[in-house]
């Protein structure tokens, strides 16, 4: 890649969180000379206080003792929780997808491309993106106004003072149990996508579901499951991560765990769109064609 | 700990400790030293500082400058483990209390004990119920905090700030927006825990019913400074016109 375009990307992701992130007090409209010098800044600063916070996460997290019971139950709440929309997400992906390429595919006579098309297209793209956008949204939000309203009630002071830290027993686990919990969601995202084309598929031209995976997996493989299904732990840590930092810099009462949840949906919605561009070209790298 | 502190009997020595937000000077260049046994109260106008004050002593917030001495050891320059050994022998009662409010009452009490005691389960709620009926809570552990008005939930923070037995209580505030007869319970507690242990307390307060009721001795903030430090009889005799119009203003409102 040239060195023009990575400044580009660069300034682009720098602009998009500083647009993002609204300043922690409240400072008016102010005049419009500083403010794309202090949207700048303000952006930087976001990057720093984020890389110190996953910096100390991580330190953290791999020291004893671990929250097991902390993290079982999150993964319950993250996880299992999420199924239902999850599927439901991915199942209309799969229709949709179903749909619209039935038409395209028909034009070029390679209408027997349909299966292949359907479950490649669920599988490397659609199936991990929509789950971590839908999770990004229910859990993202969720952790946000959790921790948030745990800090505006100094409820997180309370943990700290209590001598527990609140990175291992509040962060960690969530972090953990969002980049454990969207792989598996994927896959049942990806399954239920695949199930739904097939029905929205044999309604127009009824085909028996058993041919259609077959037709499917004909063209793809483990090497487009797996880099994709596991990128997501990414995902999940993004989300996780992001859905944390807002919260637990809320300040300002109930406005304050509001801008928190907005901004954790909104930023690691963004994060993890951003982030599968690089993920996917470095899997075209790792694992070519 | 190095044996100068042993013999010394200050439980918290605070020098030159100064505190600011943005411009605003909190703290200004505080010493105050509370001994062992001592009940000190704090009063000030709201948002002098007085919490502040807490949260520094306990460590939740870094001083500009200044040292923090609990129990001996200067807070400021240990590493978190130690500082974590030292919150362990201090109970804190947040304002609005801070309960957890995914908890109950009962496990509200018991994340101390959970966390930091090797304790069964079964001598756990034994202490739990112990605590809660000290703070005449025992009816209401199945209860979530939502649930509970302001005072009740006091209670259960004072329960839960004793749970580890400290050597230290920092009150923020214990009566604040509580109903009089409230207010002369959780006094009372207060006096009564004051008997049975050997602790020092801290209180933060702008209530004289409190000042009166539990303190050894009164300082007071104001513009960042301890403008008075004596016993609660000789506020009257200071001399400082905002410790006089501070009396004023509170006898004029009781």
């Amino acid at each position: 890649m040239k060195l023009w375009s990575q400044f580009v990307w660069c300034a682009a992701i720098l602009l998009a969180v500083s647009v993002s992130v609204r300043p922690v007090s409240g400072s008016g409209p102010g005049d419009s000379s500083t403010g794309l010098r202090s949207a700048a800044s303000r952006g930087l600063e976001w990057f720093g206080d984020i890389g110190v916070f996953s910096w100390s996460l991580i330190k953290d997290a791999l020291t004893p003792p671990y929250e097991l019971r902390e993290l079982i139950r999150l993964m319950d709440e993250i996880g299992a929780r999420s199924l239902p929309l999850v599927a439901l997400a991915g199942s209309a992906i799969g229709v949709v997808l179903s749909l619209h390429t039935r038409d395209s595919l028909a034009r070029f006579g390679a209408k027997s491309m349909l299966p292949s098309l359907i479950v490649i297209s669920i599988v490397k793209e659609s199936g991990p993106i929509i789950t971590a956008l839908v999770v990004s949204g229910r859990v993202g939000a969720g952790i946000g106004a959790e921790l948030g309203s745990m800090k505006v009630t100094e409820q997180i002071d309370a943990i700290e003072a209590s001598a527990v830290n609140p990175y291992k027993f509040l962060v960690a686990p969530r972090v953990l149990a969002c980049m454990l919990m969207l792989p598996l969601l994927t896959i049942a995202a990806d399954f239920c996508g695949i199930v739904a084309g097939w029905i929205a598929n044999t309604i127009v031209e009824p085909m028996p579901l058993k041919l259609f995976v077959t037709m499917g997996l004909e063209q793809s493989g483990f090497g487009d499951l797996l880099p994709a299904t596991f990128k997501t732990v990414v995902f999940g840590f993004i989300i996780g991560i992001i859905g944390c930092f807002q919260g637990m810099r809320a300040t300002g009462g109930t406005e304050g765990v509001g801008r928190a949840s907005t901004g954790a949906v909104v930023l690691s919605s963004l994060f993890v769109i951003l982030a599968d561009v690089v993920l996917v070209r470095l899997i075209l790298t790792l694992f070519p064609l | 700990m190095n044996i100068e502190a042993k013999a010394d009997d200050s439980a918290i020595r605070l020098q030159g400790l100064s505190k600011s937000f943005a411009s605003q000077h909190v703290l200004d260049s505080i010493d105050l030293r509370v001994r062992r046994g001592e009940t000190l109260t704090v009063l000030g106008r709201s948002g002098s500082g007085k919490s502040v004050l807490l949260k520094l002593i306990i460590g939740l917030q870094k001083p500009d400058a200044g040292s923090i001495e609990v129990d001996g050891q200067d807070i400021t320059r240990i590493s978190l483990t130690e500082l974590n050994n030292i919150r362990k022998t201090i109970g804190f009662l947040f304002q609005q209390a801070a309960l957890y409010d995914s908890l109950t009452v009962e496990e509200n009490v018991a994340f101390p004990l959970r966390r930091h005691t090797t304790l069964r389960t079964a001598e756990r709620t034994d202490r739990v119920r112990e605590l809660l009926a000290r703070v005449g809570m025992e009816a209401e552990v199945r209860k979530m905090p939502a649930q509970l008005s302001g005072g009740m939930k006091k209670r259960v923070g004072l329960a839960r700030s004793l749970a580890l037995d400290p050597k230290i209580m920092l009150l923020d505030e214990p009566t604040a927006g509580l109903d009089p007869i409230t207010t002369a319970e959780i006094n009372e507690l207060i006096q009564d825990l004051q008997q049975e242990r050997q602790m020092s307390f801290v209180v933060v307060t702008h209530d004289m019913l409190t000042v009166n009721a539990v303190a050894n001795r009164v300082v007071m903030l104001y513009k960042g400074r301890l403008v008075f430090d004596g016993a609660p009889g000789e506020m009257k005799d200071s001399g400082h016109p905002f410790v006089s119009k501070f009396l004023r203003e509170a006898e004029g409102r009781d």
